[in-house]
Formats: structure tokens, sequence, C-alpha cells
């Protein structure tokens, strides 16, 4: 279908298609077989000039909003959503800066993860703060004219590959949700140091580590924000981020799709291609409608924050569930349509679907975001 | 360092066929691309501009449409573009092209480095870049496989061989052709798509050029191409018997039979 893209926003998914193409496409099986982070095809995106499309140009980004950050990302997510979950999680370490950062701060940081020089990671989960983030333990105080650091946070995407983390942590422990505030921590910082990488279902050209902070101190000018505006910077960060993984799971149906189709027109059964079996015919069908209806809502939703409209919240989370959830079906259902081939590794789907579980995890769960929806919709019907 | 790179349009080999009755190439349907050996040229000639500042001009001897892979080329890096194209050129060879491309070359100035593919995969004569340097009066190196370093206007390359390689000193201007293990060639970039997009293609013709009429295109060319066939595949086999000596007498025989 097609969507009245500009020129340049025509551009952007011509540039990210042939990434996918020529760059991640020959090599996702093996960084997902041996786990490998996809360093080259980080670079390449650098080169490519995709590093700082969502990064506003005073900061040396290309100064794109969230529909073009998606665009590239859908393109990224066609060829392998662990590839993309690296550039994703980047986007999100970064966000915080960009929505409530000092002039200081985003001069500091956005330049270089514009040019692809550096990479970020967003780090809010700790072993007792999952769903629940007001659960961390994490602790800030400010020590002369430093903040010291105490705690741990874990199964954070980029951990150990990434320079600039964005950590969330208690300043006062007696204000509940108003007592968290955010910080930027580098790689190098005194303190700081990183676990092993997990072993993961999927998407695992992604590294996912624990992160550890040893009175680990920071400058005073590192925080985010203000002291107690932690978590408002979190809720507005994973609104703007969350269609962005909304997208990878329509760029991950559709790559399924593109295998299933072509796989149901050649493959003989009972004499006759199995495309021509109604069941099979319909399976694909629902498939597609599915996806097209999830890049529609999220296209949609895209430009509508671009827009840049008071609440976001609730169409935010829709995009996320609708679409993780397609995901999770339609890759199911093209390992389906394989059937024994698509269950072997010789076949990209098995992979694919491997992948697509961690869409209705990640960025909160599918659960949270229908509470999310549930809550918007409770407040929107008592306003007369 | 100022330097051309030379870019040819192509068929795209992959679905390129015979037609079977006019036995001429059949380009219905088939898609035009940069000549891949100039992809690698291409990223060199950027790759140097990026270590020692200077200029990457693009030229391409072809048609109006020829433009597109000039474009590309903009996108991938490269600053300016020459499209050195008339109806005059038609039917060159490699003998008129690389008199074009050399008087072209002139009139734009030669600059330090000309940088070509090897060959091109639709003629596959891997002439007109040391055509083009003879013309130009300026020293050559074929299938440079690796740029070592560079240095007071000399450039040590090495240069593929089918045992390795040999290594050689050359003094600037001059000319090189690459193999594809030179480099992996860059996917365009957003800036540069946006440039190509807006970017003059600067158009010459063989008037602008200066250009001898008498050597331009088919008037030019001193070879023609007579019949273009498939050789039919005839798959014979016979297998020698007897002793040695004598399997060696009877291929003999047969190697004799075949001159
Ligand atoms: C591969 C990977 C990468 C990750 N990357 C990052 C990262 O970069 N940064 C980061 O900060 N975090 C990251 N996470 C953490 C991720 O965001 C959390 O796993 C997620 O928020 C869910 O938390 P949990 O796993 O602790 O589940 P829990 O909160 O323990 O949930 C368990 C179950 O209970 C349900 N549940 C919980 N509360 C409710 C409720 N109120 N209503 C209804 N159902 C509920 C959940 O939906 C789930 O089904 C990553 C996780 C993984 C697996």
């Amino acid at each position: 279908m097609d969507y009245f893209l500009t020129e340049e926003q025509q551009m952007i998914v011509d540039v990210a298609r042939q990434i996918a193409n020529e760059k991640i496409i020959p090599q996702r099986a093996e960084l997902d077989e041996k786990e490998e982070y996809p360093t080259d095809i980080i670079k390449t995106i650098a080169q490519a000039d995709l590093s700082g499309l969502y990064i506003p140009e005073e900061y040396g980004g290309f100064g794109g909003g969230s529909f073009e950050n998606i665009l590239a990302l859908e393109q990224f997510a066609r060829g392998c959503i662990g590839v993309a979950t690296v550039f994703a999680a980047s986007a999100l370490g970064i966000y915080p800066m960009i929505i409530s950062g000092s002039s200081e701060l985003k001069h500091k940081y956005l330049p270089d993860v514009a040019s692809g020089k550096k990479t970020a990671a967003f780090a809010l989960t700790e072993p007792d703060a999952g769903s629940d983030a007001s659960g961390i333990q994490t602790t800030a105080v400010l020590d002369n004219d430093e903040w010291v650091l105490n705690g741990s946070k874990q199964w954070i995407t980029n951990g150990g590959e990434a320079n600039i983390y964005s950590v969330i942590a208690m300043t006062d422990r007696k204000k509940g949700a108003r007592g968290a505030t955010m910080f930027v921590v580098e790689d190098t910082d005194p303190g700081f140091s990183y676990g092993p990488k997990e072993k993961k279902l999927g998407i695992r050209a992604s590294a996912t580590r624990p992160l550890y902070f040893k009175d680990c101190r920071i400058p005073e000018d590192r925080i985010i924000g203000r002291v107690g505006t932690g978590f408002i910077t979190v809720m507005k960060t994973l609104n703007i981020s969350r269609p962005g993984i909304a997208i990878l799971g329509v760029g991950l149906g559709q790559s399924a799709l593109d295998v299933a189709v072509p796989y149901a027109k050649q493959r003989i059964q009972f004499g006759k291609p199995v495309i021509s079996f109604q069941a099979v015919q319909h399976l694909l069908a629902d498939m597609a409608i599915q996806i097209e209806a999830a890049r529609a809502l999220i296209y949609a939703t895209a430009k509508y924050i671009d827009s840049k409209p008071k609440s976001i919240s609730k169409v935010s989370a829709m995009c996320k569930t609708f679409a993780t959830d397609m995901a999770m079906k339609v890759t199911t259902d093209a390992v389906q349509v394989l059937a024994g081939y698509g269950y072997m590794r010789e076949y990209p789907v098995e992979k694919m679907m491997r992948d697509a579980k961690i869409l209705q995890i990640y960025e909160g769960t599918n659960q949270i975001q229908r509470n999310v929806i549930g809550q918007e919709l409770n407040k929107e019907y008592s306003r007369n | 360092m100022k330097i051309i790179v030379c870019v040819k349009q192509v068929p795209d080999t992959k679905d390129v066929r015979l037609d079977p009755k006019t036995n001429t190439l059949s380009r219905e349907g088939v898609e035009s691309i940069m000549n891949p050996f100039d992809r690698h040229a291409l990223e060199e000639a950027v790759r140097l501009k990026e270590q020692y500042g200077g200029t990457v001009t693009v030229m391409s001897m072809g048609p109006p449409q020829a433009e597109e892979v000039l474009r590309e080329a903009v996108s991938c890096g490269a600053d300016e573009m020459v499209l050195v194209s008339d109806r005059a050129f038609a039917g060159a060879d490699t003998w008129a092209t690389s008199y074009t491309l050399a008087m072209a070359a002139k009139k734009i100035g030669i600059g330090d480095i000309i940088l070509c593919g090897k060959q091109a995969i639709d003629g596959d004569t891997a002439q007109v870049g040391p055509g083009l340097a003879q013309r130009l009066d300026i020293p050559y190196v074929t299938y440079v496989k690796k740029i070592v370093d560079y240095s007071d206007g000399t450039m040590r390359l090495q240069r593929m061989m089918d045992d390795g390689h040999d290594e050689v000193e050359v003094t600037l201007p001059a000319l090189f052709t690459v193999v594809k293990e030179i480099n992996e060639p860059r996917i365009p970039s957003l800036k540069g798509k946006m440039k190509a997009k807006k970017l003059p293609v600067t158009a010459l013709t063989a008037e602008d050029i200066g250009a001898d009429p008498d050597c331009l295109g088919l008037k030019g060319s001193n070879t023609q191409v007579v019949r273009v066939f498939a050789p039919e595949f005839k798959g014979e086999r016979s297998m020698l018997t007897g002793t040695v000596e004598e399997q060696v007498d009877q291929l003999v025989e047969k190697l004799n039979g075949l001159i």
C-alpha cells in the first residue's frame, strides 16, 4: 500500500532497506547462532547517516520525528529484530536527555550518538522491579559536587556495549514515585561495571547484561531534568518509544510473510502447491491483514505524535500491544505454513518466532499496556 | 587530491540472456546497474578523499540515462558528476571510448588519480582503463587490490597476481584499475542521496571536449562486432584405452586434430 511518503521519507526507507538486504539479512542467522553483537552493522547505519534520525539538527542529528524513526526501524526489523533492538535501545537511552535534559547535557552527549560514534542504553529494570518500576532499590546521594550511585540494574539491552547509560535511581525514598531521579552514567565512570551477557531465547544479536553501581561517582550536572522527576521522564520516554517497538513487530511480521507466501507457492503436496488449499490461503490472508492493520495504526500514531499532542500514552500503548501480539501470531503461523521445514534452523522462520516473543515483554508487558489503555479509557469516559 | 572515477552503466548480468534468434543481448526488462567493479573504484576514491582530503568526480560516457549511475555515485560520496554524452559516441569500441574519455578528462583536468574498475561486466575487455592512461600519457597499474600508502606524490600499491601480489610504486598523476578485493563498497547515505537529488550534472558533448569526429563512435572504432553467439555445448566425451604409450599417441593425435 502507498502511504504517500515524502521524498525524504522515501529516501530513509530506501537506505534502511538496502542496509537490511545487503548487511543484515545475510548475517542474521550467524549473529543469532553465535549470539554476536552486530558491530559492523551499527557502523554501516552510522555511515548511512541514520544513527541520528530522531536527534534534533542542532545536536548533529537529522531532526526527524517519530515517523522517520519508525520508517527506518521497520526496515531494520525486516532484517532482524535483534539488530533493530540494538538501534532502538540506543534511542531509548537518549530520549530521556532529548525530553528532559539540560542544553549542556544534550550538547555533550547527543552529537556523538548522532554521528554513530557512541551508543546508549536505558536502565530501569532491577531484580525486584519489573512491571512495578516503583520497586527500584538503586539509590543516588549527593555528596559535595557529586552524585554517588549504589545498586544494580538487570536485563539492560546494550549493557556492556553502550558508552552512555540513562539510569533511574531513588534520591528520596520517602517521597515514593516523586523520589526518583534520572542520571547519565558513562561506561568509564568509577564504580560502574557490568555482568555477563544473558543467554536468551531470541534477539540474540542484542546484548543484555546486568549493571552494577558501587559507590559510582558522577558529576552533579549529570542529572537529567530536576530531582524527583525521574518517573515522569521514564513515562514520557516510553510513550514515545513504544511505537518504535510496535513497528519491530510489523517489520518482523512482514519478513515472515515474505518467506511464507513464496514457500506455499512452491511446496507441492497432494499434487498441488500448498497455497491452493484454502486453509493455507486463509492463514496467509490473516497474516497479511494483521500486518497491514498494525502498520497503518503505527504510521498514523507516529504522525500524531509528531504533531505534539498532549497525551499519547493510550495510542502509544495500543500500537505496542496490537503490533507485538500480531507479530507473535504471524511468526507462529509462518512456522505452521512451512511446517517441518519451518521448524528447522535451515529456514529463517523459527528464528523469527523465537525473536517475536520479546516484543510482548520488554518496554512494558502487553498486560501492562492493556492496564494503561484501560486506565485512559476510564479517565476519558469520566470527563463529562 | 583530485580524483576522477570512471563509471559505466551496464545491464545487470543476473538477468541478461542471449536472444537465440538474433544472437544479440536481450536487454528487455533487464535492470541497469553501476558496473560492479566501478563501485569498488568509487569506494576507494571516497576513502582516499576521507583520508587525504580533496574531491571525487565521477565521469561516465553513455546515453543520457547513464546519469542514474552518476547520481548513485554521489549518494555514495562523490562530489561532482560529468556525463559525456553525444549521439556521435554510439557504437564506440574500447579504442574510441578511451579516446573520448581522454578528451573529456583533459577538458575537466586529469587531477591526481583516475580510478576505474578492472573491467566492465558487459564487454569484459579490461582495455578502457589502460587505454585511457596511455592516451593521457600517465602511468597505470591494473588489478590493484590494496593501496598501501601515499606520500610526496608517490603511491605504493599491491597488484593482484594469480599467485600472490606485486608491490608497485608509482608517481602521480596515475591511473589505477581495481579488483573487488580492494574494499567493500558502502551503502548510499541519507545525506548523499539528498545531495544527489539536487546536484547538477556537467554534460559534455563531442564538441565540448574538442574531439575529432573521425575518432568517435562506430567510425572511430577499429573493431566491429560481426556476430554474437552462445557457443554450442557439445559435451562429447571419449575414453582413451590401451597402454600408456598408446594412450599418449592417441592424445597427441587428437590434440593435433584440434589445431
Ligand atoms: C531481552 C530483554 C531486554 C530488556 N531490556 C531492557 C532495557 O534495556 N532496559 C530496562 O530497563 N529493562 C529491560 N528489560 C526488562 C523488561 O522491560 C521487563 O522484563 C518487563 O518490564 C517486565 O518485567 P518482569 O520481566 O520483571 O515481569 P513481571 O513484572 O515480574 O511480570 C510477571 C507477569 O505478571 C504480569 N503483571 C505484572 N504486573 C501486572 C499488573 N499490574 N497487571 C497485570 N499483569 C501484571 C506481567 O505482565 C507478566 O506477565 C528487558 C527484558 C528482556 C527480557
